[in-house]
This record gives structure tokens, sequence and C-alpha cells, in this order.
């Protein structure tokens, strides 16, 4: 019973950090209809800058800065990247986001180097907060779950009870309309695509430290965030929470319960063959849940996109 | 150009319409490129020349093949490896099932390796091909993820991290010709290039073919013509995965081992940039892509650790700037040949160009001694750049790298304009009009 509460909180720590990733993807494609395949990579620029400035100036200094340049970048992508590449049409949009990805990568091991680098915890947050059964939950954990949690209330707050919230919300919908009332709507868009990927930043400053900081690290969550997004409904800032959560959990609990395939197949009446080692199915029983545990959200993605194709809380003709 | 080959969309001439649409075959150019395949081991007689077409020639398949998707069905892939990569396994499996394999002449191989992408292709297309554009996109993500990730842990089929290998001389011998030679193997892939090559050349002139550029760029009105935008969609999709099986089975055939590294993420990606490096507007776009980057791959490789830095750079230019590819920007110049003005480029191309070529040299010798100054080991400071041999801890080659990139790349800038009013004025047609 204690090992579920543990699970559940480590569960909650990977599910918070997904949605700060999959809150500004999504809120950046309900606006601008393109999925951007950076996000991930300014995730990891994010991390990238937030050590190198918490080598001069300390980690706190970090996490106001780094999403702050991470921010200032993104926009700069929006104005003289996208906003260029946006009347070829949807496509050549995805693929410039696409190259953007491979270069930024490029660019990071290019200037740091192939290696990890030593980005830790800092020494305030570095200490048990409490333990559950003899399993000690480390400070840092509780520091992001507070982090992120207040960055969502935050938008929330942002997105629907003040004015520019509402503006924001009019634009997505009908920015013509918008514009016509004299709001700046190209403004807007760079806007929100710097905000969204500032969160990306900062989403890379707090995981930096316990994930690790290396060039691989945007190519490790990235493709996890577009199947949270899909899985949540494109468009979705709810969908996103709820599915980032239950992918969060479903990953922890797969790789904390040993559960076997033979099992399984035992418990339904399938008998195991006797000569398994020849057996054609011989990786279907011995599969186990800690291993598929990386693939599953790619396996719920497709089963979503085939009984329920615009996602958990996507609309219809989305 | 006379009245005929012109491309109409006038409702009255229904015949010439059709004739645009089906009748503009030449057979020249399709001559000429087998003639060349035919003669280039000739030309290029070393080991490594013949490796490096094959893999020219395995790529040229797999870029048409991506290119039923991209360019002609405007549906974007970011998994296709995945159907190369199991027509590949597919056929590894054949060669090793040796009782069935020494009955099989090793060139039928293809069309094997070509029904197993084709029906992964099938299978996944069943669900991915209801839309196109974002949906489209994320789904063959996931799945080719998905696909990838399992080739791990199914170690049966996909053989787990070391991958499968197998022998393409155990095959039922071929007129006596048992690919024991590279050079054997070179036809092999040339003549299924050729093949490969005219037949999506012709699935692209079928009414299908043309279904699909239809869909592409309105899907709403072909609905209302009456063709289900889906199938049109499905169709296109299994037969790009029936090619590119073939190319995966080219590879197994050419290399003998296939990996994960077949079916990830990462070589979905060189397949994308590959085809839009080339052009994805015109057929014959991702042939070129195919050529430029295996070139820039071998050769930059063996010059610079950063040749997937100057390959991304290059990608995002030509995303950004050329998004016709090169296949664009030869066809650019189509009009101003046509006029017979083509000549008046000649003398602003080579004033404005190659300043602009000597400036981007600059810049990446700034780029690699930047490189080396970080990442070398401490003490190494000779550094070789364009057949010299300096200390890139001394100020002198940065002052000059500098310069030289500044100078060219200000006269590039001076010259620029003169270019741009060449262009204009070769495509003005004679006697007036635009």
């Amino acid at each position: 019973m204690e090992l579920v509460l543990v699970n559940l909180i480590d569960g909650l720590v990977t599910g918070l950090l997904l949605f700060m990733l999959s809150a500004g993807l999504t809120l950046i494609f309900s606006m601008m209809g393109v999925l951007n395949f950076a996000h991930a990579s300014f995730y990891m620029l994010g991390a990238y800058f937030a050590y190198q400035i918490s080598l001069g100036l300390g980690f706190w200094m970090g996490l106001l800065l780094a999403p702050l340049i991470v921010g200032v970048m993104g926009a700069g992508v929006e104005r003289y990247g996208l906003r260029r590449v946006h009347q070829y049409g949807h496509v050549p949009e995805l693929i410039f986001t696409f190259g953007l990805a491979l270069l930024i990568e490029e660019l990071v091991q290019f200037i740091w180097g192939k290696n990890q680098m030593p980005y830790d915890i800092p020494e305030v947050l570095n200490f048990t907060a409490f333990a559950i059964a003899g399993n000690s939950i480390p400070a840092y954990k509780i520091f992001m779950i507070f982090i992120s949690i207040s960055i969502f209330i935050g938008l929330l707050y942002i997105l629907t009870k003040t004015r520019v919230g509402m503006i924001i919300q009019a634009a997505l919908s009908y920015p013509r309309t918008v514009e016509s009332l004299g709001h700046n709507v190209p403004l807007i868009f760079m806007g929100v695509f710097g905000v969204g990927t500032a969160l990306a930043g900062v989403a890379g400053v707090i995981a930096g430290p316990v994930l690790g900081t290396f060039p691989g690290m945007a190519f490790v969550l990235g493709s996890i965030v577009f199947v949270t997004i899909v899985i949540g409904g494109l468009g979705s800032l709810w969908g996103a929470l709820v599915a980032s959560l239950l992918i969060g959990w479903i990953t922890t609990f797969a790789k904390s319960y040993n559960v076997r395939m033979e099992d399984i197949l035992n418990g339904i009446g399938i008998v195991t063959p006797s000569d398994l080692e020849d057996n054609i199915f011989r990786d279907l029983w011995t599969l186990t849940s800690p291993q598929i545990a990386d693939i599953l959200p790619y396996i719920l993605m497709v089963l979503i996109l085939i009984f329920r194709p615009y996602g958990l809380f996507g609309k219809r003709d989305a | 150009m006379s009245e005929q080959d012109q491309i109409t969309t006038d409702p009255t001439k229904p015949a010439q319409r059709m004739r645009a649409g089906s009748m503009t075959l030449s057979l020249t150019p399709w001559l000429v490129s087998g003639f060349v395949l035919l003669i280039l081991p000739l030309v290029f007689t070393n080991n490594s020349a013949i490796t490096i077409m094959n893999q020219m020639a395995i790529t040229i398949v797999f870029a048409l093949a991506y290119n039923m998707l991209l360019g002609q069905g405007g549906m974007l892939s970011f998994g296709h490896a995945v159907y190369a990569g199991v027509g590949g396994f597919g056929c590894m499996h054949i060669m090793n099932a040796s009782d069935f394999f020494s009955t099989l002449p090793l060139p039928l191989l293809p069309v094997f390796g070509g029904l197993f992408g084709m029906a992964l292709a099938m299978i996944v297309g069943s669900f991915s091909t209801r839309s196109a554009g974002t949906v489209f996109a994320m789904i063959s993500l996931g799945v080719g993820e998905l696909i990838a990730a399992c080739s791990i842990i199914i170690v049966a089929f996909f053989g787990g991290e070391e991958g499968i290998s197998g022998d393409r001389t155990y095959g039922l011998p071929f007129f006596g010709v048992e690919f024991l030679k590279q050079i054997e193997v070179y036809y092999l892939i040339a003549g299924w290039l050729m093949i490969s090559a005219a037949l999506m050349y012709l699935f692209s002139r079928t009414p299908i073919g043309r279904m699909a550029n239809a869909v592409r760029d309105n899907p709403e009105r072909a609905e209302f013509l009456g063709y289900s935008a889906r199938w049109v969609r499905f169709y296109s999709f299994i037969f790009s995965g029936f090619f590119a099986g073939v190319a995966g089975a080219l590879f197994a055939i050419n290399y003998e081992i296939l990996t994960e590294e077949n079916l990830n993420t990462a070589s979905s990606g060189v397949i994308l940039l590959v085809t839009f490096l080339g052009g994805v507007g015109f057929f014959f776009g991702p042939i070129i892509g195919a050529i430029a980057f295996t070139l820039l791959q071998t050769v930059l490789s063996l010059q610079t650790e950063l040749w997937a830095f100057y390959a991304g750079v290059l990608f995002v230019a030509t995303v950004m700037f050329f998004p016709g590819g090169l296949a664009g920007l030869i066809m650019m110049h189509v009009p101003a040949f046509k006029f017979g003005k083509a000549r008046l480029l000649l003398m602003p191309y080579l004033k404005t160009l190659l300043p602009a070529v000597i400036g981007i040299l600059g810049l990446s010798a700034l780029v690699e001694m930047t490189f080396h100054v970080r990442h070398a080991a401490t003490g190494e400071n000779e550094m070789t750049l364009f057949w010299t041999t300096f200390d890139s801890h001394s100020f002198l080659p940065w002052i000059i790298a500098l310069v030289v990139t500044a100078v060219a790349f200000w006269v590039t800038r001076r010259n620029t304009p003169e270019m741009v009013e060449a262009w204009h004025k070769a495509n003005t047609f004679p006697g007036g009009g635009a």
C-alpha cells in the first residue's frame, strides 16, 4: 500500500513534467495549427542554459533567467522562421520545426559536446522531505510538483480570468475578428509561442538535474510529448493535463511492478508451451511490464487513434 | 512550345486536357538514365565508388517511395523507415530460410520485400489515412516509434540489438550469376532502381495517382466529385509502402545485415531530409536529393565531424528559402532557357555566387576553428583546414578567416542587385509582357 503512494508521487512528478511541455505545445497548436517539433528542443535548451548560468550565478538565477532566454529565442523563431514558412502551407511548417529540432541538437553538441553535463540539484533542496515506509521522498520532487502546479494554476488564471487571456482565447478561435477590433494578432501569436517555449524551458531547468542534461534529452522526451497531446486531444489544455498524468502513472507503475506476460496468459487459462525456447511466440511469453513500460504510451496512442481519433478531450472535427 | 504540349485546364478542350495528363510520356530521360546506370561502373571502377553508388541507388528508390506520400499525396510521414525496415527484415528471414531461398533467384527477392512493406502499410494505413496533415504525421511518428521500440523486444523477428544477418549467395543462381561480387549486386540494384522508378512514375500518371494530387490540394472538392479522399490516400500509402519495402530488400541484399537502426526515427528523418532537399514538387526531385545527400554524407563526413550540423543548417535553409528544393531551383531556370536568354545570367551568377561560396567556406572555417578550440584535447593546438595546417589558438588564422568571410559577403551583397536585375531581364518574354 505504501509503495502505491510512493509510485503515485513519482508518477505525478513525471506527469506534471510532461504537462509543462504539452501545455505549451497544445496552446501553440490550437493557435497556429502547427505542431512544434522543436518543442522538446527548447526544453533541452532550458536545461543547458540553466546549467551554464548556474555555474556563475547559482541555481535560482538559472531558474529565473534560462526560461526567459528560451522564451525570447522561441519568439524569435516564430517571428523570423515560422512566419516566413507559414506562407508555404502546413506541411513545410511541420518540416521546418522538424529541421529546427535536428539543428538545435547539433548546435547543443557543437557548444557543449556529447557528454552529460554535471548539472545537479541545488544544495538547499538536496535532502529527504519525508519517508513512506522506508522509501524516502527527496525534497526536490516536492519542489518540482510545487513549481508545476503553481505554473498550471497561473496559466489557468491568466487564460480564463484576465483581459489578456480573453484576447488570446478570442484570437485562437476568431483571429480576423480580433484583428479588426484593433488587436495585434501576429504579436499575440508571437507572445504565445514565446510563453509556450518558455514553459518548456522551465521544465528543462527543473528536469535537467534529475533526468540528466545531455544532447539526447530532447529526443527521449520529445515523442512522448506528442503522444501526450494526441491522446489528450489536439488543442485541449485539460486533455493535455489528463493525458500527461495518465502517462506518468502508467509508465511509473509498469516499471515498479514486475508483471509478467506468462502470469497473465496463465491466468486467463493459456498453458505455457513446454518448448518455449523454440516457440515462435517466445518473446511474447517472456515479456515483462518494465520491459514495455516505455512503449505503453505509444500503444495507448494507437488504440486511442483507432477507437477515438480525436483524442480524449478533442473536438470531433479537429 | 507547341500548342498541344501546353498544360491547360480549359474545360472546353477536354481532349487537350487529357493529353496533358496522360500522354506527356517522354522516353528520352529514361533511356539516358538507363544508359548512365549501365556505364557508371565502367567509369568508376574501384570498390568504394560502387559501394557509394549502391547506397545512392537504394536511397533513390526509398526517397521516390517517400515522395509518393509527401509530394504527390501531401502526407507527411515521420516513420516511413519502418516499412523499408520491415521489408528488409522479411527478406532477411527469407534468405535464412535456406530450403525456400535455394529455389528463389535473388533478383526476385525485392518483390517479397515490397509485399512485406505493403502488408504492414495496409495494417497501419487502415487507420492512419483517415486524415492527412498533422494527425497523419502524428500517427506515423507514433507507429514508427512503437515498431522501432518493439524491434528491441521482439528478438525472434528483429534479432534484438545486434539485428539479423544472412547470405545472399545461397539463392538460386540467376543465369549463372551468384552475386558474389559487388559489381553484380550493383547491376541488380540498378535494375530494380529503373523498374521501381518507372513503375512509380507510371503510378503518378494513372487516374489514382492524379486523384492523389487532387486530394492533396483539396480533399473536400475531391470528395464532392465522388472520390473518397481516405481511400485515395490509402492506395497511395500502400504503394508507397511497397516501394519502401523494395528499398529495404535492396538494403538487405547489399549489406546482408539489418538492425534496429534501419527502423528508427532517425532514418525516417533522414529520408524526409533527402526528399525535401531534392524537392517534393517534381518527380525527379528525390533522385537529385538522394544523389546530393549521399555524396554530402560520404564526402563531408570524411572531412569533418560536424557534417550533421551542416546538413541541419542546409535543411533548415532549404525549408525557409527554397521550399521547392534543388529540383525547384533547376526548374526555375526553364523559362530563361526557353526565351534563349540564359546566357544573360551567367556573368551575374559568377559575380555573386562565387563570393557567396567563398563566404560560406570562410564561415565554416570559423565554425571548425571554434569547434577545435572548444573540444580538441588540451595541448593539441594544430589543426588542418583546407589543406593548410596551423595553430588554432593563435590570432593570425582567425583574422584571415574573418577578413575573407567579411569581404566575400560584402562582395556578394554588392553584386546581388545586379543578379536580381539580370534575373528579371532573362525571364521577360522577348517582345514585352511578363
